[in-house]
């Protein structure tokens, strides 16, 4: 009738008991020794019960021996099994019915973690803003609790679609908040860096850009030019699609516009669609303080009938919104960098054997390689690449540089499975060596991006790997660079340019100029 | 336009550590989530969850919802016959069970067991083939006890003669019955029909019923909510653990039943009945739960849920906003302890309608109040606090009419909100006994189990579904 789970086979085995008199121990807990002892090896089956006579009617049932001379009052552990694990089993059984078990106040003070955005909110009130970075399929849904929630975002998230992107603005713009991506790597709100983001002075002049590096790049200069930054809000790269229709931009703008700290206004951007574009030009036509536009490659004609400002290049963008600031005019162009570097350049280009003809741009910044396959165009030169601009060639093999190339390491194709050049440089740092050891090769291009979130050393192990080839070859091209950050972040741009400049690394001001750099030597090299 | 450049910059790191810590080291004020996917990973689903976070349609349900649910005060007003108080069992042949609906051949042996002993009671066939017969050729019908205002233990079965307890919500007038809890052993709600089980069966109705609906007469309504607050004082969760809330019945009914004329040996054999059952009070518990969640039942839009119940099979859900419909999932499994002899191959799945009282605030919710059931999984006093407070994280509030010593006499947490079980994946906590798989063996241990996550997945889609609908957007 009562069913036993162990197949029993008594011959071979012992049974025992142990009678503690007077112990009383209630059901649960003896339930609990139960267990505990039934589950040691080689115990058949345990039971530990009050002596009461249906108890006792059970063992004997169960095979367990007749516990004559326990009472009611008595406590009866009875196992079967190995002779030894019956005497372990009792023994341990002895131990548990005695011990005292602590009692543990830590759990009662223990704060749960907080595992969704609307705990964080009940815990936190005044959260105003989320930073998100989950995987992309979850990523929209974070954004819209959190937006419905009334918090801002930074979407770090790549991978989302178009149309949910599309739906979380949509969502942030009824609710008058801010979205920042998707795949929005950094930002500077209130001085606060988000993402992967520099140590820039904080000051009057106000960004709004599509392009992380480019947002970096621009604010650096900006802070290496003595002014300051009051916000750099990221929109993501989709954000000028025709789809969204730039609404994080606009959105930015208009911060921009009613801040009273900004005082200039800069825009970063690919080239918009052109629906998109008429529509922020005409609002930061409208904006009552000067607005810098820099879409990269854009006709400036076009843009500067807006009565906005063109910026030629990201690092130009910067210097002309410290000289609106400053209410003087741009100190320096383009052409006049160029020429300062000239003797220098001409001296270095004088060893390269005639066969180095090619440039070679290995980037971790995905702007960096587009502004500088653009500047190398206005130059003559025609690269390939992994992210080629109109006019460039895509190349065959991402892993294998062929004539001029410029390769971003921080597309796709390189950072499936692995993190991104700017954390762990090692894949970047290879393909610069496998493109010094190329013989072709006139010019390694490379930059190096500091600020949080950075590789924390990012010249050192670089400058190690150029030393062993220049150690190796007699015959080296050139290494021209330029570093993205501040003399505060946290790995020092100062140090930095120094380290690269003692490995014999040519080092410009910004990403233009070393891109200028790279394609006077390049053609130096075909003129002859 | 936002206002975020004249707050001061407060942020919620949902994702990647390191950006935290740059936050954090740059002198900014960031909080970090211990984020993982939502709905067990379940994209779409977490998409539509996203949809409903802070909802101005589902924030005000809820509200009234809960609100209602705080208002309620079950009392108990009458024992009648089951036939008597649902009027569809006049009509034909009923006999209700636990949990949502399943059809006879599902159905787990406990369940078969204890219907088949239900026919037997009520006269209907005096063979197990007989009875069979009669369910597959639909003369007998099978219900869930839910869907006539009732909830039983285990099983749960009701049939017409049984008697009932009924409980009645003060404000509303609105009724809940139950059955009354034939004590360990073989019983009918663990499946067992032998003779003496019907035998005790037709005890209950001929001697203890009268013997109660006297006393009740006597002594007058019983308000149950104080009787449960004062039992949550003295160690029990009114789920796994009655011995409190039983005591404190008996000793209201004493008086009024021996002064009711009775015959002394009636009346004798009555409380000697009562209290040899520490669960007495279960059934009682259980529908004054019920009559609490149905005053926050049918509010559109309300994401509270409203009914947890289990047939043996499966685990079913009813949200507050998605009125009668059920969410269902096999239940998960029962991690517990097992009287000697017994195992886990032994348990049959989760089964009954007592996880009422979870969905009330009460049993698991409330297991801060009662150390001796956290043993049941080889925890500590402080194991069941935790429980407690973990329990706060998926809920609307909490209930002031019960409060936890244990934990400075908070109001235990109440009002299940899917939502936040499916954003957090905390999953309710739910005390239980474990009945044997085949029909009357009767109980064979007690233990800690969860209700399953697919069933809030499920319901939740639904609310988002009635909440586009009505709000007219495109998903």
């Amino acid at each position: 009738m009562r069913p036993v789970n162990t197949p029993w086979k008594g011959s071979e085995m012992s049974s025992c008991f142990k009678i503690f008199k007077n112990l009383y121990r209630d059901s649960v807990s003896l339930m609990q020794v139960s267990a505990r002892i039934s589950k040691l090896p080689g115990v058949a089956q345990a039971s530990v019960a009050m002596g009461t006579e249906a108890n006792r009617a059970q063992l004997r049932d169960a095979g367990l021996g007749d516990a004559a001379g326990a009472g009611p009052n008595d406590l009866i552990v009875a196992v079967a099994g190995d002779e030894d694990a019956c005497e372990l089993a009792l023994s341990t059984a002895a131990d548990l019915l005695s011990s005292v078990e602590e009692a543990d106040s830590a759990a009662c003070n223990a704060k749960a973690a907080v595992v969704s955005l609307q705990a964080m909110l009940e815990a936190e009130p005044a959260t105003n803003l989320a930073l998100i970075s989950v995987p992309g399929d979850y990523a929209a849904a974070e954004a819209e609790k959190a937006i419905r929630l009334g918090m801002n975002v930074m979407l770090f998230s790549d991978n989302v679609s178009l149309q949910q992107e599309k739906a979380v603005k949509t969502l942030a713009r009824e609710r008058r908040l801010m979205v920042m991506g998707p795949d929005c790597g950094t930002a500077i709100v209130n001085g606060m860096p988000l993402g992967f983001a520099n140590v820039v002075r904080r000051g009057a002049i106000g960004l709004v850009a599509a392009s992380g590096t480019g947002l970096q790049e621009v604010t650096c200069r900006i802070d290496q030019l003595g002014a300051g930054v009051s916000q750099a809000l990221g929109t993501g790269g989709h954000d000028l699609h025709e789809e969204i229709g730039g609404i994080s931009m606009l959105h930015g703008l208009d911060a921009l516009i009613e801040d009273a700290q900004t005082r200039v206004i800069v825009l970063v951007s690919k080239p918009p669609a052109q629906a998109v574009a008429e529509k922020i030009l005409a609002r930061a036509r409208a904006a009552g303080k000067p607005v810098v536009v820099n879409f990269l490659g854009a006709e400036p004609a076009l843009i500067e009938r807006w009565g906005v400002h063109v910026a030629s290049t990201l690092a130009d963008a910067a210097e002309r919104a410290v000289a609106l600031l400053k209410d003087v005019p741009p100190a320096i162009n383009d052409d006049a960098r160029e020429v300062a570097a000239r003797e220098a350049l001409v001296e270095r280009r004088s060893q390269l054997a005639p066969r180095r003809r090619y440039i070679r741009g290995v980037f971790a910044g995905g702007t960096f390689c587009y502004e500088s396959q653009l500047i190398c165009q206005r130059q003559g030169i025609v690269a390939f690449s992994n992210t080629p601009i109109k006019g460039n060639h895509p190349l065959d093999n991402v892993w294998q540089s062929t004539a001029h190339t410029l390769v971003d390491m921080g597309d796709d194709a390189f950072t499936r499975g692995r993190p991104h050049p700017m954390i762990d440089p090692t894949l970047r740092n290879e393909r610069i060596v496998a493109e010094l050891r190329d013989p072709e090769t006139a010019v390694v291009l490379f930059d190096l991006v500091l600020g949080y979130g950075a590789a924390l050393e990012p010249a050192a192990e670089l400058t190690t790997l150029i030393g062993d080839a220049s150690r190796t070859g007699n015959d080296l091209p050139l290494l021209i660079a330029h570093v993205c950050g501040t003399d505060a972040d946290p790995q020092n741009r100062n140090h930095q340019i120094h380290a690269l400049r003692e490995a014999g690394v040519l080092v410009a001001n910004c990403n233009a100029q070393a891109a200028y750099w790279a394609a006077y030597v390049a053609n130096l090299q075909k003129a002859e | 336009m936002s206002n975020l450049f004249d707050q001061s910059l407060k942020v919620a790191n949902c994702g990647l550590d390191s950006f935290a810590s740059n936050l954090h080291e740059a002198g900014g004020d960031v909080n970090s989530l211990s984020w993982q996917p939502p709905a067990y990973g379940d994209v779409q689903a977490g998409l539509e969850l996203a949809s409903l976070i802070n909802h101005p349609l589902v924030e005000q349900a809820n509200q009234r919802a809960f609100a209602q649910y705080l208002d309620a005060q079950p009392v108990l007003v009458d024992v009648t016959t089951a036939v008597e108080s649902i009027p569809a069992m006049a009509e034909r042949k009923l006999i209700l069970h636990a949990g949502p609906p399943i059809a006879w051949e599902n159905m787990c042996g406990p369940v078969k067991g204890a219907i088949v002993g239900a026919i037997f009671l009520e006269g209907w066939a005096t063979s197990q083939e007989q009875a069979e017969r009669l369910i597959l050729d639909g003369t007998v019908a099978l219900a869930p006890c839910h869907h006539y205002q009732a909830v039983g233990p285990m099983a749960g079965i009701i049939s017409p003669s049984m008697p009932v307890f009924v409980v009645e919500n003060r404000p509303t007038g609105r009724r809940a019955y139950t059955n009354m809890n034939e004590g360990l052993g073989k019983v009918l709600r663990f499946g067992a029909n032998s003779p003496e089980v019907i035998e005790r069966l037709r005890w209950m109705g001929e001697e203890l019923a009268p013997a109660l609906s006297a006393a009740l007469h006597m002594f007058g309504e019983v308000e149950l909510k104080p009787l449960i607050a004062q039992a949550l004082h003295m160690g029990d969760e009114v789920h796994n653990r009655n011995a409190a809330a039983t005591g404190l019945l008996v000793k209201r009914l004493i008086p009024a039943m021996l002064g009711s004329g009775l015959p002394l040996d009636e009346v004798r054999r009555a409380i000697a009945f009562i209290l040899g059952n520490d669960h007495f009070f279960l059934n009682l518990s259980m529908a004054a739960s019920k009559v609490m969640m149905d005053a926050a039942a049918n509010v559109p839009f309300s994401s509270m849920v409203t009914v947890m119940a289990r047939n043996g099979v499966e685990f079913g859900v009813r949200l507050s906003g998605t009125g009668n419909q059920w969410f269902t999932a096999r239940a998960n499994p029962v991690e517990g302890l097992f009287f000697p002899g017994y195992g886990v191959d032994d348990a049959a799945a989760d089964l009954g309608d007592s996880a009422i009282t979870e969905t009330a605030g009460l049993g698991g919710f409330a297991m801060a109040s009662s150390p001796a059931i956290v043993k049941f999984v080889g925890g500590t006093p402080t194991d069941a606090i935790a429980h407690s407070l973990r329990m706060r994280s998926i809920t609307l509030g909490g209930n002031g009419a019960f409060t936890l010593p244990a934990m400075n006499f908070a109001p235990t947490a109440a009002g299940i909100d899917a939502r936040k079980v499916v954003d957090q994946n905390i999953l309710p906590v739910i005390n239980t006994g474990i009945a044997h798989k085949q029909a009357g063996v009767g109980q064979i241990g007690a233990g800690i189990t969860t209700a399953p996550m697919p069933c809030f997945i499920e319901a939740i889609r639904a609310l988002a579904a009635q909440v586009r609908e009505h709000t007219g957007a495109a998903s």
